[in-house]
């Protein structure tokens, strides 16, 4: 007991690290995601060939790789413009990454959206961003939230990833302890750990379905 | 007054439109009707600007008028579609007031006294808390009235306003085309049902399916 109290301070340490990133990803790429998605089901077609073979980059090629091409791979590239710091390296990977993965989200569920309702916003007069906003975002949110509730639920999990730019995140401080003290108690809590924040995630998701079943 | 000269549309080179001609004068209501597959939707479609006409041209009050592009407020033309298409997520008095709150400014105090008053004239005063879902077909239809009145539309179209209704209903569709007719409402109304065209028209188009 008195062990774990000794070496909780580090992994929580890490733990916020971890929940750092995952929370600027989600502010960043969902929001993002919707518009990459709203362009991929515009009728703009060099618009839709650019953000599909992005989409197509970013989920054909590892996240891991992504991570240490941004922050290592760039400054050789730019002769040393393009350097970030390792936790916006990080952010700006893991940002990039998961839109696209939003982006395909949204896609689906605006392509889920009657045509029909978009017409009778237009001739309701509403112009295209109204429509967007007023009609269309609260309808495919609903439809989209199952599924993007799966892809934050992942994003918890790959944020370890960070380990390989050399930050210092909630699994790095388990293995650290683990490797220094020859015991498996620090993997076990860091496991615990991310249980408990998936827990917490799950719960939040699932109250925010609730919201959006006032309507059928 | 409504005046459609030579109106042409073409879906990849198949003729849809010939030529179409016709007159709407002010409060009057002229039913379009033809078999399924003649083009009565198209042409409603053109009118209330969701298709870009291939020609011809498109009169309001003698003035040229181009529904495609028209920005302007004040030349409305209203449309209950066929599915009605009421915004899911928003309650029956949400349906009403988002078009005038966002676009035509109105203030929302202003906006819900208005829809109110258009829901009681349509006998919907107690659904206004409702969702769309919790509504019968008739009663949807009617909020796609009511909803199409609020952004006060100088003609008012139906796209097959019978055809999802028990028979029942259509007469009480019936009254109130006619009831808007009274108030001055100028009305176009796509049906494949004559009888129906037959008791409410005061003029009929028949659109024929055109060969090319």
């Amino acid at each position: 007991m008195s062990y774990i109290l000794e070496i909780l301070p580090s992994l929580l340490e890490g733990a916020q690290l971890t929940l750092k990133i995952f929370l600027w990803t989600i502010i960043g790429s969902v929001p993002l995601g919707l518009i990459v998605g709203l362009g991929l089901t515009s009728r703009l077609v060099p618009l839709k060939a650019v953000l599909k073979f992005y989409v197509w980059l970013m989920r054909g090629t590892p996240l891991l790789l992504q991570l240490i091409f941004v922050f290592y791979g760039l400054p050789l590239i730019g002769n040393g413009a393009l350097t970030l710091q390792r936790y916006d390296a990080a952010l700006f990977a893991f940002i990039l990454n998961y839109t696209a993965y939003f982006a395909e989200i949204f896609r689906g569920g605006l392509q889920s959206i009657d045509r029909g309702q978009y017409e009778s916003a237009k001739v309701l007069r509403l112009s295209y961003w109204q429509t967007v906003r007023k009609v269309i975002t609260p309808q495919v949110l609903k439809i989209v939230l199952p599924s993007i509730g799966n892809e934050v639920i992942n994003l918890v999990k790959d944020s370890s990833l960070v380990y390989v730019i050399g930050l210092g995140d909630l699994l790095r401080a388990g293995n650290v302890a683990t490797s220094r003290d020859v015991t498996l108690v620090p993997l076990i809590l860091v496991g615990v750990i991310y249980l408990l924040m998936t827990a917490v995630l799950t719960f939040i998701l699932r109250k925010l379905e609730q919201h959006y079943s006032y309507w059928k | 007054m409504l005046e459609l000269k030579n109106i042409s549309k073409e879906y990849n080179k198949r003729v849809i439109l010939n030529r179409v001609n016709m007159t709407v004068k002010n409060g009057k209501i002229m039913c379009i009707v033809g078999e399924s597959g003649a083009g009565k939707t198209t042409l409603l479609r053109c009118i209330s600007g969701l298709e870009k006409i291939d020609g011809g041209q498109i009169l309001i009050d003698g003035k040229e008028f181009d529904p495609y592009s028209n920005q302007n407020n004040d030349s409305v033309i209203g449309v209950v579609f066929q599915e009605y298409q009421l915004f899911p997520h928003l309650k029956v008095l949400d349906n009403i007031t988002l078009a005038p709150t966002m676009v035509l400014k109105k203030k929302e105090v202003v906006a819900k006294k208005e829809a109110m008053q258009l829901l009681d004239g349509l006998s919907l005063t107690d659904k206004a808390d409702l969702y769309p879902y919790q509504l019968s077909g008739g009663q949807k239809q009617r909020v796609a009235i009511a909803r199409a009145m609020a952004m006060k539309p100088q003609i008012l179209c139906y796209d097959e306003p019978t055809s999802a209704l028990d028979p029942g209903l259509r007469d009480t569709v019936k009254n109130i085309i006619l009831d808007l007719k009274k108030s001055g409402m100028t009305q176009i109304v796509v049906t494949h049902d004559m009888e129906f065209a037959k008791q409410i028209a005061d003029s009929i188009l028949k659109v024929k399916p055109s060969r090319s």
